[in-house]
């Protein structure tokens, strides 16, 4: 299916990456966003809030991000793709719903503007210690999906990509951009809306006596959708249920119910990581990065290849569900992983994970607040060669 | 002759006694019978004087008891319970 | 004009149409009054011809957070506090529906405060029924924002001094343009007030006061939910338009019932459609309800 020509303005544009994201919703389809202000998030829903009046779409502010988390997902439960933005104590807030929105599979989308922490820590600068946060912050085991965009133009690509992930999957997903990404103002391209594929809602077909609102479906093992006001009579609620939404509070139906909530995602983990992998095959040290701090590493790496070293890049584009299968392969045939990013270890705990022990783990880490110099990835990169 | 009846789901009943006391026609009272939960549920001991008001029915917190007309058809019953509702 | 006596085989209750028969029975306890409120529910969704289809019921998390799962009709059952944010999407995403907010004392007005009083500034076109019975019940009988002073509670051993709301008052403050209070004894006028909020466009309220007879009245030797029904009774003076700053509840003290504001405000999204009308002329495209393509 193709973007709906309304909301997409094509052309080459100068957008920093927090509009950019704001277009990519919009191409992508959605018609609905609450938000709360949060520095540096909220020019994405100041953007739409303006856009939204004129392309047939619905904005409203909420009171705090407690409401905005799930004010979405009730508009999507009314038929629309909607979507929220956020930053560090904000996204804390939103926790709770983040996981009723994995354990009702309501496809959404939250787009998280990295910055400083912990707590109010550094608004309007720049840190990726969110990252672990994204995939265990709520309470439970879950699963969900974590794109990282590392320039406006990616921003509006993978928030399109999230929304077509979170529809197919029915799992929020998440862009996990940071204050650079969100405020460099770079060339951001819209193609025609034609040539934008949309993933659209699953939307079931099956009669009302027959649909069970979660009961898996295909390779995907996601139900198909329906929404209120057509007489399916829904049941939706964060209790343990069954396929028919009831809930059913044993233990037997949280094995099945639960397990599938994970393993729809881990079954399709193949599928869903997006990497960029440069230079792999012969090296003897790949950099592990993702978002910025991947803009930095690309300099350091064009440095250690220009002093003779066989340096690769593994640019984690999907963060979650992490590409283990690619560590697993690499591991054993580097000398070392070097795992730059803009926080005190996060990504690499999954990677040491699945390096085993193969070869050496070495973080580039960072407090945060700006971005990494290249030497110091450099540096890195010398001594795991040594 | 009685212009209402009551129908019971015995099963339901928690015996909390608000439809024998708020029948405006005194027509129920508690039964010296069990259900499987081991409650007494309520039966009709003056069932000539029942109204068919379903006050009981609007009552009950477990759907196990409502009122309905035995003297019409059941399209005007509707309405006259309806016009007694209105009355009570 | 005679009518033969017919034989008449017992018409189904009217509640039966409306109820996820397959999940009864309920799991409240004997003498709750959120069964009741369900009954009165479902006779003014007859009364007012509510097309279900187009009605979804959002609840929160307590004993009358259940109500979702009762009833036959597009349900949800969200997190604690969180139903009139989520009925707040679901409305604007859908403006056809009717969204009603069915939750308890607990989850609206202590947790869920903050969500209630915007909606209710907004004049956001929801219907909320809240069941009030002083306490959370689900957890064990707590104190809430509701619970009167110098009551015992799970959490208030020598009793309560924490002041509590009074629940009309503040929804009115907030901005709501219907405010009703009626107990579980007045089945009639609950279910009335209910139709009649269904109907009325912008943000409505109606308080019932319900017996919690395993929790709230046994800790207060205050007698089983019989007594406490003869008790509302007894003790209620209906005044219609009374000030709600007057109405608050004790102990053991009258209880005003009746239905206190019915205004007329716009509700937000008719502002909203109006306002950018104004400022956007042609170029303003409303949202229309979505279809499934």
């Amino acid at each position: 299916m193709h973007a709906d020509p309304i909301g997409v303005l094509t052309g080459a544009h100068f957008l920093d990456g927090d509009h950019a994201a704001c277009e990519g919703a919009i191409a992508a389809g959605a018609r609905f966003s609450a938000g709360y202000p949060i520095t540096p998030s909220t020019e994405v829903v100041e953007r739409f809030s303006q856009r939204a009046p004129k392309i047939g779409a619905t904005f409203i502010q909420m009171e705090d991000e407690l409401a905005a988390s799930i004010t979405i997902l009730g508009a999507v439960w009314g038929g629309v793709k909607a979507f929220t933005v956020t930053s560090g104590p904000g996204f804390s807030l939103m926790m709770e719903h983040i996981g009723y929105a994995v354990m009702t599979e309501t496809p959404c989308v939250f787009i998280d503007v990295q910055r400083g922490g912990p707590s109010t820590g550094l608004p309007t600068l720049p840190a990726q210690a969110d990252m672990m946060q994204v995939k265990w912050g709520s309470h439970g085991d879950y699963e969900i999906i974590a794109l990282c965009p590392n320039s406006p133009q990616e921003c509006f690509d993978l928030t399109i990509k999230a929304f077509n992930f979170s529809e197919q999957y029915r799992v929020p997903v998440f862009v996990m951009m940071d204050e650079v990404v969100g405020h460099m103002t770079e060339k951001v391209v819209i193609p025609p809306a034609e040539e934008i594929e949309i993933e659209p809602r699953r939307w079931t077909s099956k009669d009302k006596s027959s649909f069970q609102l979660f009961a898996p479906c295909g390779e995907e093992q996601a139900p198909e959708m329906a929404k209120a006001g057509d007489g399916y009579k829904l049941h939706v609620t964060g209790l343990t249920h069954n396929e028919r939404g009831y809930p059913d509070m044993t233990p037997v139906v949280q094995e099945r119910m639960v397990k599938r909530l994970v393993t729809k995602i881990r079954d399709n983990a193949e599928k869903i990581c997006i990497t960029e992998q440069i230079d792999i095959e012969g090296a003897d040290v790949v950099v592990v990065s993702y978002g910025i701090t991947s803009r930095v590493a690309q300099r350091a790496i064009q440095n250690a290849r220009a002093e003779g070293l066989k340096v690769g890049s593994l640019r984690l584009i999907t963060a979650w569900p992490f590409p283990e299968h690619i560590i697993r392969a690499i591991a054993p045939k580097v000398k070392g992983i070097v795992v730059a990013e803009l926080n005190l270890g996060q990504m690499v705990r999954e990677v040491e994970r699945c390096a085993g022990g193969h070869c050496k783990v070495k973080l580039v880490g960072h407090a945060g607040g700006t971005v990494h110099k290249p030497e110091e990835i450099l540096k890195a990169i010398q001594e795991v060669v040594r | 002759m009685a212009r209402g009846s009551v129908s019971i789901v015995v099963e339901r009943c928690k015996a909390c006694g608000f439809c024998v006391e708020f029948c405006p026609s005194k027509v129920l009272a508690l039964s010296d019978a069990f259900n499987s939960k081991g409650y007494h549920p309520p039966h009709a001991v003056t069932p000539e004087k029942c109204s068919g008001c379903d006050l009981c029915g609007m009552y009950c917190p477990d759907f196990a008891i409502h009122g309905y007309r035995t003297d019409k058809p059941a399209a005007a019953a509707a309405e006259v319970v309806k016009e007694s509702e209105d009355a009570c | 004009m005679s009518t033969p006596i017919v034989s008449i085989t017992a018409p189904e209750n009217p509640v039966e149409d409306f109820l996820r028969t397959d999940r009864m029975p309920h799991i409240w306890c004997p003498g709750c009054g959120i069964g009741t409120t369900v009954n009165c529910f479902t006779r003014a969704l007859i009364d007012s011809k509510t097309d279900l289809d187009k009605l979804s019921i959002v609840s929160g998390i307590g004993c009358t957070g259940r109500v979702a799962g009762y009833v036959n009709l597009d349900s949800f059952h969200t997190t604690h506090g969180r139903a009139i944010p989520f009925a707040t999407g679901l409305k604007l995403a859908n403006p056809d529906m009717t969204v009603v907010v069915y939750s308890g004392d607990g989850d609206l007005f202590a947790i869920g405060g903050n969500h209630l009083i915007h909606a209710a500034r907004r004049n956001l076109d929801l219907k909320v029924i809240c069941v009030n019975n002083l306490t959370y019940a689900m957890t064990g009988g707590q104190t809430g924002p509701a619970t009167p002073l110098d009551v015992i509670t799970a959490t208030a051993a020598y009793g309560t001094y924490d002041p509590p709301f009074n629940l009309p008052q503040l929804v009115d403050a907030a901005g709501a343009v219907y405010v009703a209070r009626w107990t579980t004894f007045h089945v009639k006028q609950l279910a009335r007030s209910m139709a009649e909020m269904f109907k009325k466009k912008g943000f409505g309220f109606i308080e019932v006061v319900s017996p919690c007879p395993t929790l709230y009245q046994r800790r207060n030797k205050m007698g089983d939910a019989l007594d406490t029904m003869k008790f509302y009774k007894q003790v209620s003076k209906i005044k219609h338009g009374a000030p709600t700053n007057e109405v608050g509840l004790t102990k053991s003290g009258e209880i005003i019932v009746g239905k206190f504001v019915d205004r007329e405000r716009p509700d937000w999204t008719t502002m909203m459609n109006a306002h950018l009308q104004q400022e956007l002329g042609e170029k303003y495209i409303p949202a229309e309800a979505p279809v499934c393509s």
